[in-house]
């Protein structure tokens, strides 16, 4: 497989009356072509931030201060605003997770989809409307014909966001950034959502970037895993991997707050295991290791001093003084549920 | 278990809407539907439905919040929507309510104390000490510190806010509590802290929930008996191990593969998983459009729930069969 994207220490800030917060903190990525990279972590932890500065579509508010995207070799970093523009639904296209908030209320869905075929294909608005009918079809809309007449509000939640997916798909791009694509839909929903994406990404050998919190979505959509907290990877490896042997504290606190893994426990009536305290605030700066207030095998040089995203074992990266030093062994740390 | 706390008896609500600017005709939804219900004492009844299958409007019943179409509630064999004010008053303070959104179900220009405080200023219960120190013994029971008494809602989490929450409804030492998608909002590793803190609060208070989600999997963890609603419907009602290991209608059983399972070796299979909750079939069962076992008299009669076995109800033609 080829490398498609290739991130290096990237970090974006954004300058506010508080001072300067860190939203990405130094992300380095790489996500080769036709592959599914998951990018999982809670609410605040900069994996929304990440994918809007890899489209260079941050808030006027922040800035993208240090780092390189390379997208098949070219620094989207360096790139002008109107190679920029060429590149963004064409090359890499986006899926937001509110559906409702992204399409035009306005407009017909076809005709939106048929824009973005226009602007990129320059094709004539009737073949760019014909084809717009042609990928509603793709993403299992019934009727399409008389569909892409229809306004977004005569949509339910899930065939609005396959619209969104018709549009992200329309210009084949290479690499699909999906935020949160299922968070607002019901599970069956979901299901279908899902099994479209990889369908479609398989058919045309796309690679997606799929944001999500769910780790139930990330277990069965994604082949790569990025765990980000505070701004920062602290894991990344294949999904079997991360899901067998999670070397990273806040991954295995992660995947034990997981009611569905743990069920052989919780059926002799124990309880959840939790992480305590909270992801901390973007203000609050948190010295050395971002996790380690919260973390229960922190020592005193985890307050201190920051560890890097280092490989442990082949193809496995971890940030954590404890893996680093040999103290867990390479398996030694096993969830109680794994 | 002993007795119905509630009795609910073929409750109905409709709503009309009408259906543009210019027609006088009335689309009517019916979001809760001859439902049967019983919640026993010291039970958690979980209740698991996709979005719009009426069960935040079944939650809003129960506590008097809507008026019913058509129907019974009875609370400790009283009818609740005969109550007289001072009788709704008293209901109030035994059946409580925990919300989803933790931003706009708490007054943002209240404190934590005052808030929590409330309820007893209301229901005129103890002298002005006395009710701080219940509050301020209720914050520190569902892990607020004392510190933060003082404080307004914006200066906490989302975790934190869900416990005031939760304190707001516990101060008044109802004997019901219902939880509509309590922990909905929440980052996984909170969401585990919260669904403790019930558990806990549960064994402490004696209490009986019921518990509203989507997640089957918060479900499956909390529930002693899960009830699946379809379209305003309970379709299927049994204990917890039945209904993931025998699930009885083909609603719960798509319900259940959709679940996005945790092994990434486990990859599902969602050939089965097709269309969306909408009421368009005229008669016949509601969810003959999206069923993979229809039959023939599933587009005629509209099954109702019935008795399977001894704890199990189920509102399929082809219950057992499938």
């Amino acid at each position: 497989m080829s490398l498609l994207l290739e991130i290096k220490d990237l970090k974006t800030a954004f300058d506010t009356a508080q001072g300067r917060i860190n939203a990405v903190d130094g992300v380095s990525l790489k996500v080769n072509a036709g592959e599914t990279m998951g990018i999982v972590g809670e609410s605040g932890c900069g994996k929304t931030m990440l994918a809007l500065s890899l489209m260079r579509l941050v808030p006027a508010n922040g800035k993208v201060v240090n780092g390189e995207i390379f997208f098949s070799g070219k620094d989207l970093l360096k790139l002008s605003e109107e190679e920029m523009r060429a590149m963004r639904g064409s090359e890499i296209s986006m899926v937001f997770q509110e559906p409702m908030t992204s399409l035009n209320p306005v407009f017909r869905v076809g005709e939106q989809i048929a824009e973005a075929i226009r602007l990129h294909q320059h094709l004539p608005a009737k073949q760019a409307m014909e084809l717009s009918v042609e990928y509603l079809r793709e993403v299992g809309i019934p009727d399409p014909q008389k569909r892409a007449m229809d306004y977004p509000h005569n949509f339910s939640g899930g065939m609005r966001q396959r619209v969104m997916i018709a549009m992200a798909m329309s210009c084949h791009p290479r690499l699909m950034l999906a935020d949160e694509p299922t968070t607002a839909l019901d599970v069956t929903i979901q299901a279908q959502i899902l099994d479209l994406i990889s369908g479609l990404k398989e058919k045309n050998n796309m690679a997606v970037v799929l944001i999500t919190h769910d780790l139930g979505v990330i277990a069965q959509a994604a082949e790569k895993v990025a765990v980000m907290y505070a701004g920062k990877i602290v894991e990344s490896s294949s999904v079997e991997k991360i899901f067998e042997n999670p070397l990273h504290p806040y991954t295995q606190g992660l995947l034990e707050s997981v009611p569905a893994r743990c069920l052989k426990y919780l059926e002799r009536g124990e309880y959840l295991k939790t992480i305590p305290g909270s992801v901390p605030g973007l203000y609050d700066f948190v010295q050395g290791c971002r996790f380690h207030d919260r973390c229960s095998y922190a020592m005193e040089d985890c307050a201190r001093r920051e560890p890097k995203l280092s490989e442990i074992e082949p193809g496995h990266f971890v940030s954590c003084w404890k893996t680093e030093n040999g103290a867990f062994g390479k398996r030694a740390l096993q969830t109680r549920c794994g | 278990m002993s007795g119905a706390l509630i009795e609910i008896k073929d409750l109905n609500k409709k709503y009309a809407l009408s259906s543009s600017f210019f027609s006088s005709q009335k689309r009517i939804i019916h979001a809760v539907k001859d439902i049967d219900l019983q919640i026993f004492k010291g039970e958690t009844l979980g209740m698991v439905g996709e979005s719009g299958c009426g069960k935040s409007t079944l939650a809003r019943l129960i506590t008097r919040l809507e008026e019913p179409s058509s129907g019974r509630i009875n609370f400790k064999g009283e009818d609740v929507f005969l109550y007289d004010k001072q009788e709704l008053k008293s209901y109030r303070r035994n059946v409580q309510i925990i919300f989803q959104d933790t931003y706009s179900s708490l007054n943002p220009r209240k404190s934590a104390l005052n808030t929590i405080k409330e309820p007893l200023l209301i229901h005129r219960l103890n002298g002005k000490k006395e009710r701080e120190e219940k509050a301020l013994e209720i914050m520190a029971k569902v892990g607020l510190k004392k510190e933060q008494a003082n404080r307004y809602s914006h200066e906490f989490s989302g975790g934190q806010r869900q416990r005031i929450g939760i304190a707001r409804a516990l101060v008044l030492n109802p004997e019901l509590i219902i939880a509509d998608e309590p922990v909905s909002s929440l980052d996984v590793s909170i969401q585990a802290q919260i669904l403790n803190l019930l558990k806990d609060l549960k064994k402490d208070y004696n209490l009986t929930y019921l518990f509203i989600s989507h997640d089957l999997n918060v479900i499956r963890y909390v529930s002693d008996r899960i009830a699946v609603m379809y379209l305003g419907k309970i379709v299927e009602l049994a204990q917890n191990n039945d209904i993931y290991n025998r699930p009885l209608h083909p609603y719960t059983r798509m319900l259940l593969a959709a679940v996005p399972s945790c092994d990434p070796r486990k990859k599902k299979e969602i050939i089965n998983i097709k269309g969306e909750a909408r009421a368009e079939n005229k008669e016949g069962c509601p969810f003959q459009n999206r069923c993979s076992y229809r039959v023939e008299i599933c587009e005629k009669v509209e099954p109702n729930l019935e008795k399977y076995d001894e704890h199990s109800f189920c509102a399929c033609h082809m219950a057992g069969s499938i």
